[in-house]
């Protein structure tokens, strides 16, 4: 596969436009598209990604979901290249089997999204590109976000959107469910069907608007009785 | 930082780090950086070489760096922040702006760069976020191990230079730490500081990097220093004793192995901004109002003019005993306070004016002063 630079510094597409010479050297990256969303809630926690894996012009695959559930109150969005994200995956499977037979438990969302910020720092000077957000319950039952930057860095937030539409997205989570710069407006509790609802039309704009999200959207539901999925289709073009 | 973002400038690197040669399998062999700590967890791997030069000696960070030029990252990690630390007779203050950009998208509005390490150390940080948050913790560590050996704080310069050692074997490369120290060094007898500081920084190892948990540990911190320093007064004995040891210490340390100790120090894109405000208003006899008031207009005026600083303000106020911080702040609500002072401003001045002439108007010649007033 002839593997220039796709998406360049500027974000320009290089075979196209003459920016003057450049030299094309082998990439071990790749840029896949998608966008991931997580939303915390007092008791519930939602992660929900589109289905759509692109490169350059072209589809892959129309049915390649980016959330992985990881345990029964947790489960992680990736999203930017998907070879790192499926290695990723592998190894935190792996390191959670590993906590389990050792401690005689499963790990908790916290402790998950700290493991997730050594793992990437350990790749500090060849990252992985990876744009995680983590979702589920904390210990006390309620709901949890953990966004990551690709190096390791990461907080704790009550909403975040990760991914080629991030850009569109968290401005109008920050007005809804953030209630940002809204004036005499009631702050009332998010609930578990406003957050799908809210969800679905969010997605939705962000069909319209960027070229690497349609297909359909897969929202995972966490709540204490476990973890329900829902299909969504979205624009296919 | 942001700066070199915007102008895209790019590093020249050094060709002449020395290093000891390796065994060199060219090719397929993953490298950890020489004068690494070996009993450290962290095993950074390099990708392997691929510009193989056969005449020159192959350095391990020179190659690799020329294999990870920017290009080859398609995504930039946060940079752009105010932060600043000063000290003065009650005390230091520190204190950080929130926001955690992206090379132009803002990733955080409400990141904290502020953390505290132990009960009298507090590190500004500003850089890159997840190279930040990892050395904060390794120091954290660090530090904890050093005063359980030996039975006392380490100094804010030990400190500093503990980390500037820390991050030594990763110059050249683009980890990009600017951390500043900001603390109060005390002597302290060995039976008091051990039967209660065990207790009260065993809080801040155990909480994981969530800012809320550590503001709570922090204002724990406060109490038990509080009463640590009330209950003994050999203690408070030997702090002002101490003869120049004990007092406010504030310390910048770089990646790039940059060490300044000072009074007033100021780090990021907004720094020169706050720097302006700062020497206009510091004085080391300053109340403790007067200090937390001007690092709050500095960071606020640093936040109005740079664009990779602002949504609020952190600031924390460490003095012997321990420290202590302050209410998160918004800044938008004080723009929206300056706007309307400058309102009240203008109208002032304008009824002063149309008095004036009004005045000018009954005591001279009518015809030439009634066109001014028009």
């Amino acid at each position: 596969m002839i593997s220039s630079q796709a998406y360049g510094d500027n974000g320009k597409m290089k075979e196209y436009h003459y920016s003057g010479p450049v030299e094309h050297k082998f990439s071990p990256y790749a840029f896949n598209g998608g966008t991931v969303l997580a939303v915390a809630g007092e008791d519930f926690a939602l992660v929900a990604s589109d289905t759509r894996l692109s490169e350059g012009y072209s589809i892959h695959s129309r049915d390649s979901p980016k959330c992985y559930k990881l345990t029964d109150t947790t489960v992680i969005g990736c999203s930017g290249f998907h070879g790192d994200c499926l290695t990723l995956t592998k190894i935190i499977e792996a390191r959670l089997k590993m906590y389990k037979h050792s401690n005689n438990k499963s790990m908790t969302s916290g402790a998950i999204a700290a493991m997730l910020s050594t793992i990437l720092y350990g790749r500090r000077f060849f990252p992985y590109y990876v744009y995680n957000i983590i979702g589920g319950l904390d210990e006390e039952g309620r709901g949890a976000v953990y966004s990551f930057d690709p190096v390791g860095s990461y907080q704790r937030d009550s909403y975040k959107a990760g991914g080629s539409a991030s850009a569109m997205l968290q401005p109008l989570l920050d007005n809804q469910i953030g209630f940002k710069n809204m004036e005499n407006v009631e702050q009332l509790p998010l609930t578990l069907e406003k957050a799908v609802q809210l969800v679905k039309d969010v997605f939705i704009s962000a069909a319209e608007r960027d070229v690497y999200t349609g297909d359909a959207l897969k929202i995972c539901i966490i709540t204490k009785e476990g973890i329900r999925e829902e299909l969504v289709p979205l624009r296919k073009d | 930082m942001a700066l070199q973002d915007v102008c895209d400038f790019l590093q020249t690197l050094d060709e002449s780090s020395p290093c000891t040669s390796l065994p060199n399998e060219m090719g397929c062999m993953w490298r950890t950086p020489l004068e690494f700590d070996r009993d450290s967890p962290f095993h950074f791997l390099f990708p392997p070489q691929q510009n193989s030069r056969k005449h020159k000696t192959p350095t391990v960070l020179s190659s690799t760096l020329s294999c990870l030029s920017p290009h080859q990252q398609p995504f930039q990690l946060s940079h752009g922040t105010t932060t600043l630390g000063f000290i003065f007779q009650d005390g230091v203050i520190a204190a950080a702006d929130t926001r955690a950009s992206c090379k132009g998208l803002i990733c955080c509005p409400i990141s904290q760069k502020i953390m505290p390490i132990h009960s009298h150390l507090v590190v500004n940080t500003s850089g890159s976020g997840a190279d930040c948050m990892l050395w904060e913790r390794i120091l954290t560590r660090e530090m904890r191990l050093y005063q359980l050996r030996h039975r006392r704080r380490l100094s804010v310069n030990g400190a500093a230079k503990l980390l500037s050692m820390m991050l030594h074997p990763f110059k050249g490369t683009n980890v990009c730490v600017a951390a500043t120290l900001c603390g109060w060094d005390g002597e302290e007898t060995q039976e008091t500081l051990r039967s209660t500081d065990v207790t009260t920084v065993s809080a801040i190892s155990d909480e994981s990097a969530l800012g809320s948990e550590k503001a709570a540990s922090v204002n724990e911190l406060l109490k038990d220093a509080h009463a640590l320093s009330l209950s003994d007064q050999n203690t408070k004995n030997v702090l002002s004793t101490s003869g120049g040891r004990s007092g406010p210490r504030v310390c910048y340390v770089c990646s790039d192995g940059l060490q300044l100790k000072g009074e007033i120090i100021s780090v990021g894109s907004g720094s020169p901004y706050a720097y302006a405000v700062l020497d206009d208003g510091w004085r080391w006899g300053m109340t403790v109002d007067e200090a937390v008031g001007l690092a709050r207009e500095a960071v606020f005026r640093a936040t109005h003019w740079d664009a990779y600083s602002g949504n609020n303000v952190d600031l924390f106020h460490i003095t012997a005993h321990g420290c202590r911080r302050r209410d998160r702040e918004d800044l938008k609500e004080e723009y929206y306070r300056e706007r309307e002072r400058e309102k009240e401003k203008i109208k002032e001045r304008e009824k002063e004016r149309q008095k004036r002439e009004g005045d000018e108007l009954v005591e001279g010649e009518g015809d030439i002063y009634s066109g001014h007033c028009g």
